[in-house]
């Protein structure tokens, strides 16, 4: 017989839940040793690190418009359910898996049709435009919702920086391709590198931000470090992460969810609740945190802010 | 002599049954004590809705192995278990479709109409829990021996339940189909099992289910 009846573990075979404590503690204590001296981690200083990651606190940051005062998601939430599948589909594997992602040194390459191109420092970019505090609502095609205090800059600041020429009607940006740090590359569930993109309006316009920081702090990996698109009235997915290209088109581009089901993710994307996804419902979210649903809002709530940028277009078409 | 030797072996047989019953209870357990340790991360009723959803499915595919690993191996007293796994199957999916009525759509009769009729993915998955119920009510000894041959033929809609499940469940995923495919894949071995049986002749096999007096599939 193979299952073993619960009588047959005597208690004196169980182990003491201390000493199983202890164990874990020690085993971690030990396995962080190893890993901190093969990785020669002891021996530089702590107390100056070169590298910029997560829970470096970002200086002369300010307070910047259109923040909501909803109540905001914890940052355990935030960092812990993430839709990254570049890390895994599942989404509590980003936080897991995304620490194989190096973010320095990082460059983002700035192209197209547009006056001038230039490979940037991330160090650069993020000095192009003060830093502000953008509290946004996230709405996830999903179905659920967080309130997040991200920082970042206009995109705007950039596309004026670079010039575009009059043949740049969208934008088409691109995230990492790297399987060797990114896990779930290494398995065709997207046509990678992930891609997405925006019309010309709608990066210019003021509530689109990239963001490099979350909570004040440097973006966590599984966030989209060191340098992700926020577009707070669009679903999730359009605000891609960890950006490596930003290049100015004439075509409106493919992005990888169009690629992947062109029926069921648009171009546009708006968060819509009148337009459900061919699968599930629009009309209502879940706040994370919260235990009714709530009322989806057009636009996520910045219709006074955006509906203008589509006025006269069938959003039921343009999806 | 195969029914004295099943008696003696009937009060061995208790104990087992009383310890596979307790392990069907595990995943409700975990899945309780994560609730009340605050682990079920930050959208926790996404998690009992998948939970449950995948112990339903995984139920029944363990229902639906019995009948080829008791013809494959010899252990006739497999069958003898087989009620207790669907009917577990049973118990999760309506763990997970109360979840869906209430913790998903608070009751909202419009909503979940609109849902069931719209979803493709929620209207198969709807229509195999129908079709589970009929299966639940019928399970009991009594009723076995009432229905008859017919019994059998009624509780083969297990089939379509399980292809239904595992539908809904290919259905829901954005992209990632390795999970349900997983299970369909093994799905379609036990079911492929059964069709090639078909054709094949009976073995001695059949006499045996007919001496432990279960009907067998």
């Amino acid at each position: 017989m193979l299952i073993k009846k619960p009588s047959d573990i005597k208690s004196r075979e169980i182990t003491n839940k201390q000493i199983y404590l202890n164990r874990r503690k020690f085993l971690l204590q030990v396995s962080t040793a190893v890993a901190m001296v093969s990785t020669g981690f002891a021996f530089s200083n702590p107390l100056t690190p070169k590298k910029a990651h997560a829970g470096i606190k970002l200086t002369g940051v300010r307070k910047g418009n259109f923040s909501t005062d909803e109540p905001l998601n914890s940052l355990k939430d935030i960092t812990t359910y993430n839709n990254f599948y570049e890390f895994g589909t599942d989404k509590y594997s980003p936080a897991q898996n995304a620490k194989t992602l190096v973010t320095r040194p990082w460059t983002v390459a700035v192209e197209g049709e547009i006056k001038r191109p230039k490979l940037y420092d991330i160090d650069e970019l993020m000095k192009i435009s003060p830093l502000e505090e953008r509290i946004y609502r996230l709405r996830c095609v999903e179905g659920w919702s967080m309130v997040i205090p991200w920082i970042g800059f206009p995109l705007n600041a950039l596309v004026k920086r670079v010039e575009p020429t009059s043949k740049a009607k969208f934008i088409e940006l691109t995230t990492l391709h790297d399987p060797k740090q990114m896990a779930g590359q290494r398995w065709g569930v997207l046509d990678w590198p992930y891609v997405e993109g925006l019309r010309m309006d709608e990066a210019m316009h003021p509530l689109t931000i990239l963001g490099v920081g979350l909570y004040g702090e440097v973006l966590p990996n599984q966030n989209g470090a060191p340098i992700r698109l926020i577009v707070p009235w669009k679903y999730g997915f359009k605000s891609i992460k960890s950006i490596v290209r930003i290049r100015f088109v004439e075509q409106q581009p493919v992005t990888a969810w169009m690629k992947a089901a062109p029926h069921e993710y648009g171009f546009y994307s708006n968060v819509n609740p009148e337009v459900d996804h061919p699968r599930w419902s629009q009309a209502r979210e879940r706040r994370i945190g919260e235990f009714t649903k709530r009322k989806t809002l057009m636009f996520n709530g910045y219709a006074d802010q955006v509906a203008h940028l589509y006025q006269g277009m069938d959003l039921k078409i343009n999806f | 002599m195969l029914n004295s030797q099943f008696k003696t072996q009937n009060s061995k047989f208790k104990i087992l049954q009383a310890g596979v019953f307790l392990v069907c209870l595990i995943p409700l357990g975990l899945l309780g004590f994560d609730g009340y340790t605050d682990n079920l991360g930050a959208n926790p009723i996404e998690v009992i809705t998948r939970t449950t959803g995948t112990w339903t499915l995984v139920f029944l595919l363990i229902t639906l192995s019995i009948t080829p690993l008791r013809k494959t191996s010899g252990w006739h007293w497999l069958i003898r278990l087989r009620r207790m796994f669907g009917l577990f199957a049973f118990f999760y999916v309506c763990l997970h479709f109360t979840t869906y009525i209430w913790l998903d759509q608070f009751f909202d009769v419009q909503s979940i109409v609109k849902d069931v009729s719209k979803r493709p993915f929620i209207t198969v998955g709807f229509f195999s829990f129908t079709l589970f119920l009929p299966l639940a009510v019928t399970s009991t000894s009594d009723m076995i021996r009432r229905l008859g041959k017919r019994w059998q033929q009624l509780h083969r809609l297990v089939y379509v339940v399980a292809i239904g499940g595992v539908v809904h469940y290919i259905w829901l995923v954005k992209a990632d189909i390795r999970q349900p495919v997983i299970y369909g894949a093994i799905l379609t071995l036990l079911l492929g099992y059964r069709l090639v049986t078909i054709w094949r002749p009976k073995h001695s096999t059949r006499l045996l289910g007919k001496a432990l007096s279960a009907p067998s599939r």
